[in-house]
């Protein structure tokens, strides 16, 4: 077994191979260890500056990033877009040059442009991590979701997991697709046919809109919010039709004669796409997710941070 | 040219001797290990870890002796200086240590940065009341830090570039490899 990831930065599930997610779920083992112990800190980083850069709104990815490099002692400083120079005029590569020129070692970013990770990880000579980039991709949130099927069942592989809602605006669902498939697992995705991309087929999944079909199908099912937010034009006819056909219900999960595991990537809206006695029941691993998603994150900076050697 | 020469330094009997005398010296300081913890150092002062267990609980029949390993990876002061990752090992330890004797166990004793690192890692799983450290080999005069073992299975004197190679399994045996340039 390799102890090193293959890929300098993390900018997306799509050029990150099988291995390197294996190496990352390993080492988040360890770590999930060490944060439910009394002290919940190791002093791995403690010589490394991270600077998360979120040039758009986010309150979990954010505070799990930061809570992760806390934990494994690294220096932290925080930028938001709305109290920075970029409503002055300044370009991505000069924002982050000017940061990095405090001699930061790593940069997490969230951007509204797809690519922005990348583009940055040609041209800044520090580690990327990308926390979300436009509706392209979300490594991490892939890389927790996968990991908390793996906790769940012990294995990926061989497993059926549904994604359910607002595929068109999401980055979750590229990004868990292109993860749960290199891990082996099935994906099916559902929802109104105007919320599904049209180039979605082509990453080898399969499109239902019948969501009580899908759900006698799958092992797992993930539900996404309807971004409202990110929809310029209204997309379905009215949020009561929308939770009627694709909301979440234990009426729907007790049709099915076994139980499946529901998923969410929060910030979940209560009686749209989850009823709340299914959000909080038994078989909801959404605060698993949250928490290994703390453990998944120190892994990805352990590891890059790894590779910049001194 | 290179010549490679290897030098015995505890085989068969005699090893088994040797663990056999530092757990009668463990006996000693500890009596019946109510309040004393065994913890070996991942990954390989745990192969030594367990012989020492087995041979305790055969030697204190009836009382059960609280067993653990440490991993001490994230703990180390060679991160991103080292050439190699790290190989990361599990951490094993189901019960307090607070206030409680901690015996820490690895197979060769060096530089002493492994222990060091050993000691912050035990340190955030609470305050034992004391830690000793038990080592089956000490290399004496190869030390980094001030750092020494209360319980010494044999001391070596071997300089830097020699390498001390611990195999515990079946008859088991401990070689110091010497690599010498011919030329």
């Amino acid at each position: 077994m390799n102890h090193n990831l293959s890929v300098d930065h993390l900018t997306g599930i799509k050029n990150l191979p099988e291995t390197d997610i294996q190496l990352i779920f390993e080492t988040a083992d360890n770590f999930k260890e060490i944060i439910n112990r009394p002290i919940k800190k190791v002093p791995s980083l403690r010589d490394i500056t991270i600077a998360n850069l979120f040039f758009e709104n986010s309150t979990r990815t954010k505070l799990s990033f930061e809570l992760a490099e806390k934990r494994l002692s690294a220096d932290v400083v925080n930028f938001s877009a709305s109290s920075s120079s970029v409503s002055k005029g300044e370009s991505l590569t000069d924002t982050v040059n000017n940061i990095l020129a405090m001699k930061i070692d790593m940069v997490v970013m969230r951007h509204p442009g797809p690519g922005a990770a990348v583009f940055l990880s040609k041209r800044v000579n520090s580690k990327i991590i990308n926390a979300g980039d436009g509706a392209h991709e979300h490594p991490t949130q892939a890389l927790l979701d996968t990991y908390s099927i793996r906790e769940k069942f012990g294995d990926v592989a061989g497993k059926k997991i549904a994604i359910v809602g607002d595929i068109l605006h999401s980055r979750v669902a590229v990004s868990d697709i292109l993860c749960l498939q290199k891990c082996g697992a099935q994906v099916k995705l559902c929802g109104p046919k105007t919320l599904m991309p049209k180039f979605i087929t082509s990453m080898g999944v399969e499109v239902e809109t019948d969501f009580q079909k899908v759900l006698e199908w799958c092992d797992a099912v993930n539900m996404l919010r309807v971004q409202h937010e990110r929809q310029d034009i209204n997309y379905f006819p009215s949020l009561r039709e929308y939770t009627m056909q694709y909301g979440l219900t234990k009426e729907r999960l007790n049709k099915i004669d076994r139980p499946i595991v529901v998923m969410h990537p929060g910030p979940i809206n209560r009686g749209v796409e989850l009823a709340s006695d299914v959000a909080d029941s038994e078989n909801a691993i959404i605060l698993n997710q949250v928490e290994n998603g703390v453990a998944v994150r120190m892994a990805v900076l352990y590891l890059l941070a790894q590779k910049t050697a001194r | 040219m290179k010549k490679q020469g290897e030098r015995i330094l505890l085989s068969g009997g005699l090893l088994q001797l040797t663990i056999n005398r530092l757990c009668q010296q463990l006996l000693e300081a500890h009596n019946d290990f109510e309040d004393s913890v065994l913890i070996g150092l991942q990954p390989r002062g745990t192969f030594l870890a367990d012989k020492m267990y087995a041979r305790l609980k055969e030697l204190l029949p009836g009382n059960s002796i609280r067993y653990g390993t440490l991993d001490i990876s994230f703990y180390r002061d060679d991160f991103r200086r080292r050439e190699d990752p790290i190989e990361i090992s599990e951490t094993r330890l189901d019960f307090e240590i607070e206030n409680r004797r901690v015996i820490l166990i690895d197979d060769v004793l060096f530089t002493g940065r492994s222990v060091r690192s050993a000691m912050d890692a035990l340190m955030d799983y609470g305050r034992p009341k004391d830690v000793e450290f038990l080592v089956l080999i000490d290399r004496r005069f190869s030390r980094q830090l001030p750092i020494q073992a209360n319980y010494v299975g044999r001391t070596v004197d071997a300089v830097v570039s020699e390498r001390v190679e611990v195999n515990l399994e079946g008859e088991g045996r401990v070689l110091l490899n010497s690599i010498e340039d011919e030329s």
